[in-house]
């Protein structure tokens, strides 16, 4: 299916459901990996909604990207409860090991607090990490 | 007839377990021939993966220990797990069923007493639900700490116009704090007992329609709603209810925020008044109340429910509380216990103490936002006024704990920056106060006098023409504290400079003292 029936059939599915702007969004970013200005384009005039309300929208939040992010992405999490069991020391050797190749990004609690640092990849949860499982996981993502 | 004994293993499928590698261990006891049942969770995190064979736990388990528990030789045996000295003394109401039951199995829900509060509400008036959820004195659990019949009783008064024509029941399940995930542990592990909540809570004001917004960093919580939710339709019909996905901002947990964001705008605080209560989802009256607020309702609409639930507690704060017991803490995990147990208790007696086996430092309660507590306050009762009056909250009930290595100078500094990065943006005092308050905490922690690039340029009248030395600035930073706390128009610049004061009365060697 081209780009633009599969968005458009994200816009149909969504028919009839009361603020629909964020359930499409996140329908978007998942099968395309982004919101791009023309996708925005399409569902402010499906939703009857300025473009500047969309992009506002997209912009706001963390999860929705204009662009797709080809690396594959390890989210950390770095919250207090991670940071009192010791993440930001594991930080470092993070970042060495992931190099260019993978995106490694801070997220604010995972709700595995007691069992930090703790960390994702795409839905797949890994907890009471140390330098060598965040580095396996980081040279394996 | 001799029947071969098929040895029948429980283990949690709760996303903390997972991340842990349940999934791997059950597999490894299937491939064994013994039959596997997932479960929630029991809430001993220091203990998870953990394995149950009739009734007997052993953990934290790993594939290579199958063929020991099996066998019943394993060292890694607790005895039982219902007799755990950490689950025995718990009163538990909200979590009755953790690890106990299947959490989509409709069965098991009903055998443990499941859809009971639902009957009898429905066979009483809404505003006799109402009357007995005041009863119970239940409050919001979600931190502000509100009476959740009063709130239900304002909803079920409030009128509805031709342009408003309907009422909504929010659960706000945005559960973004650091140290806490009762919430989490409550949708993954027990989602009919929030759906029956809700069903509750619709009936009892007139909602036709009850939203359950979450965090997308909870992608497993949410596949098990919307699954429950399909398997439960007929019995809360005509009831429409629906999960949304929030997308990555913390200011969403609060709930006028959560409101907009779940009719598709930017998740910005709306001023108050109007209370939702009137004036909530697209304009309509609303009830919003937090996930464990709402997993108290079928308890306390069960026969005796409301009168049992007051009876518990202290003071106003009346009922049990889900703390939960996280950081750099031994035996990590959900406790949950009538109000009124002291700090100390939580920390040594239950929580066993640090995980590094370093002295306590610090205790965090109520998330990001909440007020560092030094050792020497840890008598301090769990209720909300207490907290209240020694400056701090409780907020959603996580305790995280710090060894002595923590910085409290650098902790300070996060607390601001995290409102800096995830403020909202709509009021002055949290948006610009925060960015200010890392630079006044940096300039703090510098020592070193520096004169402020802004200030030093000749338009600049009258801004200080010396720099400031370390008494001026942390005056300042109280002032501004102050301005954050009583100017913000919500809870996250309202709230921020409580970390923030307690560190640096606390601690302020580790501002550079």
């Amino acid at each position: 299916m081209e780009a633009d029936e599969r968005l458009a059939a994200i816009l149909a599915a969504h028919a009839g459901v009361e603020g629909p702007l964020l359930p499409i969004l996140h329908e978007v970013q998942r099968v395309f990996g982004c919101v791009t200005p023309a996708a925005q384009r399409a569902i402010a005039g499906a939703l009857n909604l300025s473009r500047a309300e969309v992009h506002g929208v997209v912009s706001f939040y963390h999860d929705f990207t204009e662009q797709a992010e080809a690396r594959p992405c390890v989210e950390l999490c770095r919250a207090e409860a991670c940071q009192a069991r010791g993440v930001e020391a594991l930080v470092a050797a993070a970042e060495a090991a992931a190099g260019s190749r993978v995106k490694l990004a801070t997220v604010y609690c995972l709700g595995l607090c007691s069992v930090g640092p703790s960390a994702r990849v795409g839905d797949a949860l890994y907890a009471r990490l140390d330098a060598a499982g965040l580095v396996k996981l980081v040279e394996e993502a | 007839m001799t029947q071969v004994h098929t040895p029948r293993v429980r283990i949690s499928d709760d996303s903390l377990a997972l991340a842990l590698g349940a999934d791997a261990l059950a597999a490894a006891f299937a491939a064994a021939g013994a039959e596997v049942e997932r479960t929630s969770s029991w809430g001993m995190h220091w203990l998870e993966p953990l394995v149950e064979v009739d009734g007997m736990g052993f953990g934290p388990a790993g594939p290579g220990d199958v063929a020991a528990i099996l066998a019943g030789s394993s060292p890694l045996a607790i005895g039982r797990i219902a007799d755990h000295p950490f689950i025995r003394p718990q009163q538990r109401l909200t979590f009755a069923r953790a690890g106990r039951t299947r959490p989509l199995s409709l069965a098991d829900y009903q055998a443990t007493g499941g859809w009971q509060g639902l009957a009898r509400a429905r066979a009483m008036s809404g505003a006799e639900v109402i009357a007995e959820v005041t009863q119970s004195g239940l409050r919001g659990r979600g931190g502000a700490g509100f009476p959740a019949g009063i709130k239900w009783k304002t909803v079920h008064d409030a009128p509805v116009s031709p342009a408003h024509p309907r009422k909504y029941v929010v659960c706000n399940a945005d559960e973004g704090d650091s140290g806490t995930f009762a919430d989490r542990m409550l949708m993954e592990g027990d989602p009919y007992q929030l759906i029956e909540g809700l069903a509750i809570a619709a009936h009892a004001v007139g909602a036709q329609a009850a939203y359950i917004y979450t965090r997308s960093e909870y992608p497993h919580a949410i596949a098990k709603l919307r699954a429950a939710i399909a398997l439960a339709a007929d019995i809360i019909a005509p009831l429409h209810m629906e999960v949304r996905a929030g997308a990555g901002a913390y200011v969403c947990g609060e709930e006028t925020a959560l409101l907009n964001s779940i009719e598709g705008k930017r998740g910005v605080v709306r001023a108050k008044p109007p209370l939702p209560a009137l004036e909530g989802l697209f304009g309509c009256p609303t009830v919003v109340n937090n996930v464990l607020t709402i997993a108290a309702i079928p308890h306390i609409m069960a026969e005796g429910g409301a009168a049992e639930y007051a009876a518990l507690g202290v003071d106003r704060s009346l009922g049990t509380k889900p703390i939960q017991l996280a950081g750099n803490i031994r035996h990590g995990g959900l406790y949950e216990t009538a109000f009124g147990i002291s700090l100390h208790d939580l920390v040594y007696t239950i929580g066993g103490g640090t995980a590094s086996g370093r002295p306590v430092k610090a205790v965090q309660v109520g998330g990001p936002l909440g007020a560092y507590l030094a050792p020497d306050q840890f008598a301090i009762p769990f209720d909300y006024e207490a907290y209240a009056r020694a400056d701090a909250l409780i907020g959603h009930g996580g305790v995280v704990v710090f060894d002595d290595s923590a910085d409290m100078g650098a902790l300070a500094r996060f607390a601001m920056a995290f409102c800096a990065a995830e403020s909202c943006g709509k009021c002055t005092p949290c948006r610009i106060g925060s960015t200010r308050g890392v630079e006044l905490i940096d300039r703090i922690r510098a020592g070193e006098p520096v004169l402020d690039a802004v200030g030093a340029l000749p338009q600049m009248h009258n801004a200080a023409k010396a720099p400031r030395g370390r008494a001026e600035n942390i005056a300042l930073l109280e002032e501004l504290c102050e301005t954050m706390q009583f100017g913000s128009l919500c809870a996250l610049g309202g709230f921020a400079p409580y970390p923030v004061r307690s560190a640096l009365k606390h601690w302020p060697e580790d501002f550079g003292a």
